[in-house]
């Protein structure tokens, strides 16, 4: 048994405490000290990761590099972990991302800086701050972490809930510049808000958890292990009638769609992403929600497969007016960030859209989606954040003309934008095609109107370049510098990985399409055969 | 004598407390109430084991004496200091935790 | 060989990401950088002519496949590229123009300080467009359709401190989503009829039947129409054709390159390439006859009225543009004259446009041709390749457009029945239409008394020659104005040459060839009598005139985008503020005000909690005697 997943979920856990653990101070050496120890930690995580990747074999096991610990043993439930496909590209996003995020948010802790502590750098509350900040991001890497890498229900369930604690100590504590008076007052209620919906859904999937055991125990499954259940699933040895399995099925999809989030429980997203800073924005909407998809991939589908196929059509359409409403509310949007909030609500009806299509284009292109939303949601939203933090102002209508100021920014802003509205050529294009195709073959309606989704998402985002960054320049930007290296240091491996991915996919794909096809014969399903199959065409050779 | 008058004198003793912790307000005189509701369950496992022929209800009542020493230990340096601090032993006085 | 084919596409893109990495030390010779890095690829471009011209027709087409793209399952994706006449074809015109263009903005763009990063745009536009033509499968093709889409943003919207410019560099991208989703579907639906969207398997090459034969007509008229209306967006064709006219905003070089030679002409190569597909679909070929009819003579109008030059050329473009398209939508008796035409006039519009963009380099960036006149002779180069590119495209006897265009209306004609009768006289009535407008514009221009005004910062225009730099290009597109279409029907080399890829068919035409040429040259000469009895021989008014209902209209683009905004935009930003409205009041509105019930009723059950010791006793021995009872009372039962 190696012990390379534990040790990647663990490097960042003790960095949280250690972190948290070095010496207050209010000087900028000591700050500096915390950030430097926080980005090694996250760096080290990174390396850990790749590192999975790489021993991870495409063609190999299900779970690889699986390690299991007794934890309660009355209840059957070990701490064990394992990496499928969809888990490894996804703790790889989390391990890249985390980084870039701290490197954004240098600054955004300091007293001084960001809104949300006194200005008084003395206080008590302020003189741990940087520590605190550094701390919970590393502490929700290593939950999403062991949530990514969980092949135990109730060990997922746990750090699926816990990750709420820190999240909401981060989108409570820290804001942006852009806050006024008013800013704490809505910044806690964006913070409870979150907690709330998340506690609820969690709730409801505590008993469903509940549920699943008291039905697996009856017929001799005393275990909450995944791989036992869904294969004791799979080959009828645990039969759940068919009201009860509808009924733990809600329970789990309850959870993650409040998670994911999927229209109509995504109200609390705007309020978290456009309150926090933007680096938190970042870590909820490209780190901490891919757990609720993923969770959809990996346990709904698993344990439930005969109810996952009977609601799927009505949670198509569910993403259906989710990519629509999203994209429409991000276009009505005055608030930069908030736009961001309802374009992500958007793409995360197209991911959930390709994950109940039940095609290997849909699944496949949902996990893809899943990693390049990520990053290209990171670029947008980490290039507003710097924006904002020039001019203290996260409202369109305060910027114009900011090109001719500093055209780095645009430039990046505008890089994040086109990815944004999954241009091809870069990695959301990939992603994006392949979830419509896949449910165009099952649904073609949906896939058609699910299609108009790339025009409402070109107004958004052009719309939203056009205020902020053309025109003339306006008194407000007068002045405003351009990147600096750190910033740059931020945006250009996204960006690198933005064009990488969309020009090279190739390396995930065969990371991803085993573990795709693996839950699709769970669910009993096949691609729909084309009507006139064509041979492949021939690779390579030269006429 | 019959064992079960022991059981009645029991009842009447923590009845007598629990009236007392009801209606008086003077910390001492609640905190003596309280000691006389435990005595008359002493007395009643007393009684119970002498009934049943077992040793239980006295190794219960022993657990029981040692708590209620702790407690009175802890509970009269309290009483002590909140008398020291605020002159005064009535129970309601002490509202600094309340809404 | 074969190798040289991927070089193609990367040698622009490789210049655009040195020139947009490189930083200001670049500043100095960027530009000629980026013009070498587009003569590159055209050289490569003539080798591979080369090359081709030595092998056996049967052997000409050349596939390339890279690497796989996106591998899942069934879907197979692969970065290949496929090079036959066709492709050839377009990739000589838009490197040939492209370097042309590049050369002309050395001089145009010179005193821009962002000079560099106009060529870097320039350069990955012509590596998108080489993508686009050189792909050998629908899913590239559509990464270069999106990415010409892209280049055409920035260069559009590259004077990004105007509003205007910026606007509408927001709306030529939009209008072409719009198209792009058509292409979306078109290639899910391929996707899900074939499980494939290859050139190679689906469409056949010569000899080989491709899989699309075994479908029904309905699935291929679907495909058609997605495909059409993915032409429809990038090619201005009605009723997507409102980006074009403001797309003028951009600098004229773009106008020249992108929004009249290459960019605007991919819709043609679209429904060419997929000749297999409509020629299965009569249905489909209809509509596309008819969107080609309908904008030929809708882009003709607009073209009249414009006093704005670029704006006249734009409706002009798209006009043509209506020509080809509706070549193309007859089948293989027009499939190879509109790819003629569509490279006579990528000369000899890329040339008008930059004659156009000297008169305003040397006319302080005036763009109204009520200002100008009498130029002739301060510019005498300019006037000299603009006359020719204009003779051209009137389809003057003996230049290029009249070889191409008089094939085009004989096509029309010979798609036989009243639909042919009927194609024919609108192409007759476009090329009347094309003669006057023309001519307005070369009276307006070149002919006359001066009309000059000051600009805004009141200075007096002094009009002159342009540099050297931009002369060449002009004098080597009027050449390509002059001889192209001569060439191409010499022994009808271009029909020989293009036929193994689309195919040929002669159609039956009730009228013979040199009727139809009469005609043509008739109606063209009305044209140009008409036009000059308007605006030769009398004094034309600096204030435009009010004019009629249909020129008022025109002048507004004939309403398009009126009709778009009514239709469009404003149902779209008030469902979109209703839907604001709801998600704060409505969704949110339910979650709060549940929120608030629950602390309604919890701030009231506080109450109880009274804080005096002796009332929580009182509630707990209560609580106890209930509980004792309650047992007492089940045993007893």
């Amino acid at each position: 048994m190696s012990y390379l997943l534990t040790a990647t979920c663990a490097v960042p856990a003790a960095g949280a405490v250690l972190t948290a653990a070095l010496p207050a101070g209010t000087d900028d050496g000591r700050r500096r000290v915390t950030k430097i120890v926080a980005l090694a930690v996250s760096l080290a995580t990174l390396a850990l990761a790749a590192l999975v990747a790489v021993r991870f074999e495409p063609g190999g096991a299900r779970y690889q590099l699986t390690e299991s610990y007794s934890w309660i043993r009355s209840f059957g439930i070990t701490f064990s972990l394992g990496a499928d496909g969809i888990g490894t590209v996804l703790v790889l996003l989390t391990a890249v991302l985390v980084p870039v995020v701290l490197l954004a948010s240098w600054h955004d802790a300091d007293p001084e800086r960001g809104a949300g502590g006194t200005a008084d750098p003395a206080t008590f509350e302020n003189r741990r701050r940087t520590q605190a900040f550094f701390a919970l991001i590393l502490a929700v890497e290593a939950m999403v972490l062991v949530s990514f890498l969980a092949t135990d229900v109730f060990v997922f369930y746990v750090f699926f809930e816990a990750m709420l604690i820190p999240m909401y100590f981060l989108i409570g504590g820290f804001g942006d510049r852009a806050g006024g008076p008013e800013s704490a007052r809505q910044r806690s209620y964006a913070a409870v808000k979150f907690l709330l919906y998340n506690l609820l859904g969690g709730l409801v999937m505590l008993a469903a958890v509940i549920g699943l055991y008291v039905i697996a125990q009856d017929q001799g499954f005393a275990t909450f292990d995944l791989p036992t259940l869904t294969g004791a699933v799979a080959d009828g040895k645990l039969v759940v009638n068919p009201t009860a399995e509808k009924a733990l099925f809600l329970g789990f999809f309850f959870a993650f769609a409040v998670k994911a989030p999927l229209w109509p429980l995504h109200t609390w997203l705007p309020n978290a992403m456009g309150e926090s800073t933007a680096g938190t924005a970042v870590l909820i909407t490209a780190v901490v929600d891919k757990v609720g998809t993923f969770a959809m991939l990996r346990f709904c589908l698993g344990l439930f497969p005969d109810a996952s196929k009977t609601f799927a059509p009505a949670i198509l359409v569910l993403s259906l007016i989710g990519i629509m409403y999203g994209a429409l509310l991000a276009v009505g949007q005055k608030d930069i960030k908030r736009l961001i909030a309802y374009a992500s609500i958007s793409h995360f009806g197209f991911i959930i859209m390709g994950i109940f299509a039940m095609t290997s284009q849909g699944q496949s292109g949902a996990t893809l989606y899943m990693v390049n939303h990520g990053i290209s949601t990171a670029a947008l939203m980490l290039v507003a954040g710097f924006l904002i933090s020039r001019r203290g102002s996260r409202l369109i209508a305060d910027y114009g003309g900011v090109q001719k100021v500093a055209p780095v920014l645009a430039g990046s802003f505008l890089i994040g934008g086109l990815a944004t509205l999954s241009l091809p050529g870069l990695a959301p294009f990939v992603s994006e095609f392949l979830v419509l195709v896949g449910t165009f073959t099952r649904y073609p309606v949906i896939g058609i109107i699910a299609t108009f989704g790339i025009v409402l998402a070109a107004l958004y985002v052009l719309v939203l370049y056009q205020r902020t960054m053309t025109g003339p320049v306006k008194d407000s930007v007068r002045g405003m510098h351009d990147l600096k290296v750190r910033e740059l240091a931020v945006v250009a491996p996204l960006v690198a990985l933005t064009i990488l991915l969309g020009v090279y996919p190739k390396p995930l794909t065969d990371i991803v399409n085993p573990a795709v096809d693996a839950t699709l014969s769970q669910v009993h399903e096949t691609d729909p055969a084309p009507a006139h199959p064509v041979a492949a065409t021939p690779g390579g050779e030269q006429k | 004598m019959n064992p079960v008058n022991y059981l009645y004198l029991a009842g009447l003793l923590f009845t007598i407390g629990a009236s007392g912790v009801l209606i008086r307000r003077n910390a001492i005189v609640l905190f003596m109430c309280v000691e006389l509701m435990l005595n008359a369950s002493n007395l009643a496992l007393v009684t119970f084991s002498r009934l049943h022929g077992n040793l239980d209800g006295q190794i219960i009542a022993f657990f029981t004496m040692v708590v209620a020493a702790a407690e009175v230990v802890v509970g009269l340096a309290i009483i002590v200091s909140i008398f020291r601090t605020r002159h005064s032993a009535s129970v309601d006085d002490s509202n600094l935790m309340k809404l | 060989m074969n190798s040289l084919i991927p070089l193609l596409v990367a040698a622009p893109l490789a210049g655009a990401a040195l020139l947009l990495l490189g930083g200001r030390r670049l500043d100095r010779f960027g530009h000629w950088l980026a013009t070498a890095f587009a003569a590159l690829s055209f050289a490569f471009g003539l080798a591979l002519l080369a090359s081709m011209l030595g092998r056996e027709t049967a052997e000409r087409q050349v596939d390339v496949n890279l690497f796989s793209w996106i591998p899942v399952n069934g879907f197979q994706a692969d970065v290949g590229f496929q090079l036959d006449q066709l492709s050839i074809t377009f990739v000589l015109l838009i490197t040939g123009v492209g370097t042309l263009i590049h050369l002309y903005s050395v001089g145009y763009m010179a005193h821009d300080e962002r000079r560099r990063r106009f060529f870097a745009y320039l350069n990955l536009f012509l590596a998108a467009m080489l993508l686009l033509v050189l792909a050998d499968n629908y899913l590239l093709l559509y990464v270069g359709w999106e990415g010409v889409g892209l280049a055409s943003y920035l260069l559009i919207g590259f004077w990004q401190h105007k509003p205007s410019a910026a606007t509408a560099a927001k709306k030529a991208f939009l209008v072409n989503r719009v198209g792009d989703m058509g292409l979306s579907i078109a290639i899910m639906l391929m996707f899900a009829e074939f499980g494939s969207f290859a050139f190679g398997p689906l469409l056949g090459s010569e000899g080989t039947a491709g899989a699309v034969g075994q479908a029904s007509e309905g699935k291929l008229t679907a495909i058609g129409l997605m495909l059409l209306l993915a032409a429809c967006g990038k090619s201005a064709q009605v009723p997507l054709q409102s980006w074009l006219g403001d797309a003028m905003e951009g600098p004229t070089p773009v106008s020249a390159l992108i929004h009249a030679a290459t960019m605007v002409t991919a819709g043609v190569y679209l429904i060419t390439r997929s000749a297999s597909i409509f020629n299965l679909a009569p249905d489909a070929q209809t509509t596309v006859v008819v969107v080609g009819a309908v904008t030929l003579i809708f882009g003709a109008i607009v073209g009249c009225a414009k006093d704005d030059i670029k704006k006249a050329l734009a409706g002009s473009t798209m006009s043509q543009i209506g020509y080809m398209i509706l070549a193309a939508g007859l089948g293989p008796i027009g499939y190879v004259y509109a790819i003629m035409h569509l490279v006579t006039h990528g000369f000899f519009k890329a040339g008008l446009f930059l004659g156009a963009g000297s008169v305003m380099h040397g006319m302080n960036d005036e763009v109204n041709m009520r200002h100008y006149g009498g130029l002739r002779k301060y510019m005498p180069v300019t006037f000299v390749t603009f006359g020719l590119g204009y003779l051209a495209i009137i389809g003057f006897p003996g230049l290029s457009g009249f070889f191409s265009k008089d094939k085009i209306i004989e096509a029309a004609f010979a798609k036989g029945g009243t639909e042919g009768w009927i194609l024919g006289g609108v192409t007759l009535l476009g090329a009347a239409i094309t003669a006057f407008y023309m001519t307005r514009v070369m009276l307006l221009t070149f002919f006359g008394e001066k009309r000059w005004q000051p600009d805004a910062e009141g200075h007096e225009p002094h009009p002159h020659e342009s540099p050297s730099t931009m002369k060449i290009p002009m004098i080597v597109l009027a050449f390509g104005s002059v001889f192209a279409g001569g060439l191409f029907t010499l022994n009808s080399s271009f029909l020989h040459w293009l036929e193994p890829v689309t195919g040929h068919a002669e159609g039956d035409s009730p009228l013979s060839p040199l009727t139809v040429t009469l005609i043509t040259t008739l109606c063209m000469v009305a044209g140009v009598a008409v036009s000059y009895l308007m605006y030769g021989r009398s004094p034309v008014p600096v204030v435009p005139p009010v004019g009629s209902a249909l020129t008022r209209a025109a002048r507004r683009d004939l309403l398009q985008d009126d009709f778009n905004h009514a239709v469009l935009v404003r149902p779209g930003s008030a469902l979109a503020a209703a839907l604001v409205y709801f998600d704060s009041r409505g969704l949110d509105g339910f979650v709060n005000g549940l929120a608030a019930t629950i602390g309604g009723v919890s701030s009231r059950l506080r109450r109880i909690q009274n804080g005096y010791v002796r009332s929580y006793a009182l509630s707990m021995f209560g609580g106890t005697l209930v509980l004792v009872a309650t047992t007492l009372l089940m045993r007893s039962v």
